[in-house]
């Protein structure tokens, strides 16, 4: 007989975690008691929502579910924004909190709160565990619902004294749950359809999305447009599957989308969607969209088909599955006419103006791109910063991008980037912020410099949440409220603080040597970057 | 237009609030919302009446399916199913008019469960269409309150869903 919480430790122990974020309190202390006896590396991060953001940045790397903990009550609540972020995102993740013992449970005590009830409309499942011995089942299901079909959160919530019950440990060696079987293979009918649809069309173009990554079929995406000679558009989520200089590809479209990819979405005849799930950002009138277009729409979510969009070819499954079999068949069509077309609408160009004595943060990202490896994990964080990060970071083959597209949760980046840097130790690891979204995570600059993390940061200081102030200019009559944030604080001299190695870059002259510094560092790296308060997002 | 759902769900604790929040959360409008297990005490049968046009009875379908609790899902069609409710109804009788109401209640099917000197209380289970004719006899006495258990459906002849 062992402890259920030495059971919840051997069960993460049995699904290969190397690697968990968290934060301890009282009512999950049991089971941090169980955790010093294991090799189970554990990241002490300063904000639980971290633990929930580094734990997302590990899996997606991974591909493996992350692993976040946090103790009851206020633990659990800062977690939710990152299990939301998680859910929208569709990334796997199992969080483990603390929960006040079962005989107090409703009682309104000390750092109780009901998280399985409050985190309901944005986890993919979640449980309460009230028998201790139930432990290895929850554990081997929150695994396989996490890292399967549609990707998501799962929760689980274990009250102190279940923690402290003995059990007979046996984990289970397979899953039985008569409700829950996600679709793989697509079906043979749809395929066929799907590859006359393509092959007879003009002018068709693939929309690639995060699912692609999620089902791991980058590879087989890219030999699918290149088979069937289908230009590519990204959504946000779906950037880096395609080299940025690839020519069958044209960047990403949307409200803050680059022109000609969205030229090419709304002059093509037939769209093929594949992991990806026409979000606002992504597809603001669907169906003016549609109109007169064969829309094709591949995901392993049979409720995100038809959602947002009619669909006239509907297919359920696995991308990748569904890839490798689109990729088996032969097309005879090579749409030379459209390619015509598209390289035309790829030579359109947005400009950009320099202004005197600052850093154009556009052309800024363009040549750090350039200085870093191929295999960069680049990580942007919500707002301007993110979008001149999806536009002009150059990525590269192998190269990969990560950010909350679908929450646009500020304070994302920083502790992804942790977790990404600690599963790709190897790889450079690049977080790109705004001052705005910088401080809702600067807290986290100690678990960098604690974990030893080579982390690169951009700070983007524009001394406004340049955003918001953008919609109050253009859509509020420029009354200018709340957005800005001021000159404060020295970041360089923060980071310095930390003990992290920082510097200041004001000119676009002295750009090249201070990113040159930047990336010949060892070690965490924090490069504050002044740009002109009225920079515009596009 | 309403329609009828029926859904099997695991008999554990959480799922109906997983179902009822899905409702509110994707805004989907329920007339009324039943739930009792099943001859398996394992399985739980949920049964919804629900109003909106296709798209939004497609969308619930496939959001109840997405549900890891949601065993099975099943749209019925109005002329495939036998519906029924069970309402409680207390109305205003004084002793002159029991013997009329009565008459009413044993040509409806209903069955007076409770009698007081100034006041009746009927049993009555039925189609809403039946329902809503028996509501209309009787509200001329006063209707002073009702309690309803929300519509449970089962398909017509032999077919079954499990």
């Amino acid at each position: 007989m062992i402890t259920a919480a030495e059971a919840m430790v051997k069960c993460l122990e049995l699904e290969g975690v190397k690697v968990v974020f968290g934060y301890p309190g009282a009512a999950i202390c049991p089971f941090y008691d169980k955790l010093y006896e294991s090799d189970i590396h554990h990241v002490l991060v300063r904000h639980e929502a971290n633990a929930g953001h580094a734990a997302s940045g590990y899996a997606r790397m991974t591909g493996q579910p992350g692993v976040c903990i946090a103790t009851s009550g206020p633990g659990a609540t800062n977690l939710l924004t990152a299990i939301a972020t998680a859910y929208a995102d569709s990334i796997p993740l199992i969080c483990i909190t603390g929960q006040v013992s079962t005989d107090q449970i409703g009682c309104d005590v000390f750092q109780e709160v009901d998280i399985t009830g409050a985190a309901e409309p944005f986890v993919k499942y979640s449980y309460l565990v009230k028998e201790a011995a139930d432990i290895p089942r929850i554990f081997k299901e929150a695994f396989y619902l996490a890292g399967t079909g549609r990707k998501g959160p799962v929760l689980i919530d274990v009250p102190q004294d279940v923690q402290m019950r003995m059990i007979n440990f046996e984990y289970p060696s397979e899953i039985r749950m008569r409700t829950y079987k996600p679709a793989f293979k697509g079906n043979p009918l749809q395929i066929q359809r799907i590859h006359d649809a393509v092959n007879s069309a003009e002018k068709p173009l693939l929309i690639v999305g995060g699912g692609v990554f999620l089902s791991g079929a980058e590879k087989e995406l890219r030999s699918f447009a290149q088979k069937a000679h289908i230009p590519a558009v990204s959504t946000m989520m779906g950037l880096s599957v395609f080299p940025t200089d690839d020519p069958m590809y044209l960047g990403m479209i949307g409200m803050h989308g680059l022109r000609s990819a969205n030229t090419a979405m709304n002059t093509c005849d037939t769209i093929v969607m594949i992991g990806a799930r026409v979000g606002d950002r992504a597809v603001r009138s669907p169906s003016f969209l549609a109109e007169g277009k064969t829309i094709i729409h591949i995901d392993v979510d049979p409720a995100e088909i038809g959602k947002n969009i009619s669909v006239d070819i509907p297919l359920v499954g696995d991308c990748r599955e569904i890839l490798t079999e689109l990729c088996a068949m032969e097309y005879d069509n090579d749409h030379a006419e459209w390619h015509t077309e598209i390289h035309e609408i790829k030579n359109i160009v947005s400009t950009n103006e320099e202004t005197e004595g600052y850093i154009n943060p556009k052309v800024f990202i363009r040549r750090l791109s350039d200085r870093l490896p191929d295999d960069t994990i680049c990580v942007a964080d919500v707002g301007s910063n993110q979008i001149w990060t999806c536009n002009n970071f150059g990525f590269r083959e192998g190269g990969r991008f990560l950010t909350t597209g679908g929450m646009g949760t500020m304070g994302y980046s920083l502790p992804c980037a942790l977790g990404a840097k600690l599963s790709s130790p190897d790889r450079e690891v690049v977080a790109i912020c705004g001052d705005g979204s910088f401080q809702m995570q600067m807290m986290e600059l100690a678990t960098v410099i604690q974990e030893n993390a080579a982390v690169k940061i951009i700070i983007m200081k524009n001394k406004r949440l340049g955003m918001v102030r953008e919609l109050q200019t253009k859509n509020y009559e420029n009354r200018l409220i709340a957005t800005d944030i001021g000159n404060y604080p020295d970041f360089v001299a923060l980071a310095k603080a930390y003990g992290i190695e920082a510097d200041r870059v004001s000119t676009m002259a002295e750009a090249e040597e201070k990113i040159e510094k930047l990336a010949s560092s060892k070690s965490a790296y924090l490069l504050e970057c002044n740009v002109y308060k009225l920079e515009s997002t596009l | 237009m309403k329609y009828t759902v029926s859904v099997l769900v695991e008999n554990h604790a959480g799922v109906l609030s997983r179902i009822s929040g899905l409702f509110a959360r994707r805004g989907f409008n329920i007339d009324s919302l039943a739930v009792g297990a099943t001859n398996d005490p394992t399985i739980s049968r949920i049964t919804i009446i629900a109003d909106g046009d296709e798209h939004t009875a497609q969308q619930l379908e496939k959001q109840l399916n997405k549900l890891v609790d949601t065993i099975k899902v099943r749209m019925l069609s109005a002329d495939e199913l036998i519906e029924r409710e069970l309402q409680l109804i207390k109305i205003n009788a004084a002793p002159a008019q029991r013997s009329e109401i009565l008459t009413l209640c044993d040509l409806m099917g209903a069955k007076v469960i409770d009698l007081t000197a100034t006041s009746m209380t009927i049993e009555i289970s039925d189609s809403t269409e039946v329902l809503q004719r028996f509501h209309s006899l009787i509200e001329g006495y006063g209707i002073k309150e009702i309690v309803r258990t929300g519509t449970i459906a089962i398909q017509k002849g032999a077919v079954t869903i499990r």
